[in-house]
């Protein structure tokens, strides 16, 4: 390190030079983060999501063989690493003739797993409302569904933003993944960079920070949701 | 109004209710009183079938459920929509303000338009005492505040019965009076009311008919101008000597 950086010094025309290849391959960066890492999270999470919350549903509910399916489901996919199921997905599954685009298989994969990790949020969520907020939806004549959709979920999301914004944060790092089964999102963009120019430090090094300012900005929407839903809390 | 019919209730093992029949006519007070874990709060939750009875029946305004039959759906339904209820705990929906927790049964459950139940939701309000507190949360009003939101709750779906569970037991000494007033009133205007309550006060200026309840069975029921100065039977008599 102590020798990169004296070299650095001692030669402006490195410096120059760095400094150009940062500036040139910034965009290229920021397009693949546009393109692919951000519709890769957004895309991943909302179906991700509604999986997550037919699961933890699914857990709850008195039906047998239902949360029997949403155990195992849940199981496998924290039983295993991310990136084996994105290559079973992308490269194992052509072997059975079924040949999925890298994107669709990176969506699929990702929305998979955040199915099941955020439908445990979800479940503890339902699980932490109290039973008399179910008792006064039904005495007022709600069903089911409207006592879940109008009175259980809106105080469980609340609860959930927080642990859910982890998931979600997590993911737009673990998007990076995608790179290994040819989505051209923002990491492999520099990787492609870096071998033609052998730039590696420079290269990730940029990539890294532009995650960092994007997870930034999603802790800053975090804390803004947070204080809205907070509204009809006791401080 | 209502028949209930040799009520019994098990949970598991232990069996609450050991064959309850009581009368109750339209227009009338029953104040339900009894030491704890006597099944007198069982017994009321089995008027709106939040706990579904062993066996028995009950018959609300000629509609009867036969709860030694699985039940139809609609007569959950049937026996919900005609009977409000209020919980110890309020139980108010804490993400929706006073107007809205009114409004919403109304609106979600009985398609009533917003306009039109967001007056019936003001008039109710304003009649419990709460017309300036309308866009209030729960979290902002006061015990009592919360609990006359509860009952205004149940009212907005124009119940022919009332349940009260209760309703004054989580409540600070000074905020039991405003809510009794309420109570009363509504007495007074004729509401047909099952009462749950270790007020006497409220029984005695209230009720028609006092209900003594231990171990899951009745064991005395009369006027309560008999029931607390002459009760007739010994239990009763011990129960009254301890609370009073």
């Amino acid at each position: 390190m102590k020798m990169y950086l004296s070299d650095l010094f001692a030669d402006p025309e490195k410096v120059q030079r760095l400094l150009t290849i940062a500036q040139t391959s910034l965009w290229p960066l920021l397009e693949g983060a546009l393109k692919y890492t951000l519709p890769l999270t957004l895309i991943s999470f909302f179906f991700g999501i509604i999986l997550a919350v037919l699961t933890a549903l699914a857990r709850i509910s008195s039906v047998k063989p239902l949360q029997i399916i949403a155990r195992i489901y849940v199981s496998a996919i924290r039983g295993t690493p991310l990136l084996v199921q994105l290559f079973i997905l992308f490269f194992g599954l052509p072997t059975i003739g079924i040949v999925i685009d890298p994107f669709p298989a990176a969506i699929f994969g990702f929305s998979l797993n955040v199915g099941a990790y955020a439908s445990e949020v979800i479940r503890a969520a339902i699980q932490s409302i109290p039973k008399g907020q179910w008792e006064a939806a039904h005495t007022i004549g709600m069903n089911y569904s409207q006592s879940l959709r109008r009175i259980i979920l809106p105080q469980a999301t609340r609860v959930s933003i927080p642990p859910l914004s982890n998931t979600f944060i997590s993911l737009v790092k673990d998007t990076s993944l995608a790179s290994l089964i040819l989505v051209t999102e923002m990491f492999r963009r520099a990787q492609e960079i870096a071998s033609a120019n052998y730039e590696y430090l420079l290269l990730y090094t940029e990539a890294a920070l532009i995650y960092w300012v994007i997870c930034s900005i999603l802790s800053v929407i975090q804390d803004r949701i947070e204080h809205r839903l907070d509204r009809y809390v006791a401080k | 109004m209502i028949a209930i019919k040799d009520i019994t209730k098990s949970f598991g093992e232990l069996e609450v209710l050991k064959g309850i029949d009581l009368e109750i006519t339209k227009g009338e007070v029953v104040v339900v009183i009894g030491p704890s874990g006597s099944g007198k709060t069982t017994l009321l939750r089995c008027l709106n079938i939040l706990e579904v009875p062993t066996s028995g029946s009950i018959t609300l305004d000629g509609h009867t459920a036969d709860f030694s039959k699985r039940l139809a759906k609609k007569e959950i339904d049937y026996f919900r929509s005609e009977t409000g209820m209020v919980f110890q705990g309020y139980n108010l929906f804490p993400h929706k303000t006073a107007l809205e927790n009114v409004m919403e049964g109304p609106v979600i459950v009985k398609k009533e338009s917003k306009v039109s139940a967001r007056n019936k939701a003001e008039k109710l309000l304003t009649k419990v005492g709460l017309g300036d507190k309308l866009d209030f949360y729960p979290f902002q009003l006061s015990g009592g505040q919360q609990q006359r939101v509860g009952i205004a709750r149940a009212l907005a779906l124009e119940p022919k019965v009332m349940l009260f569970d209760e309703p004054t037991s989580a409540l600070d000494p000074e905020l039991i009076g405003e809510v009794l007033q309420v109570m009363k009133d509504l007495a007074d205007e004729g509401m047909t009311m099952v009462v749950v309550t270790h007020e006497m006060r409220f029984a005695q200026d209230a009720a028609d008919e006092v209900v003594f309840i231990d171990k899951g069975k009745i064991i005395e029921r009369n006027k309560p101008s008999e029931l607390f100065t002459n009760p007739k039977e010994e239990r009763t008599r011990q129960f009254l000597n301890l609370i009073s």
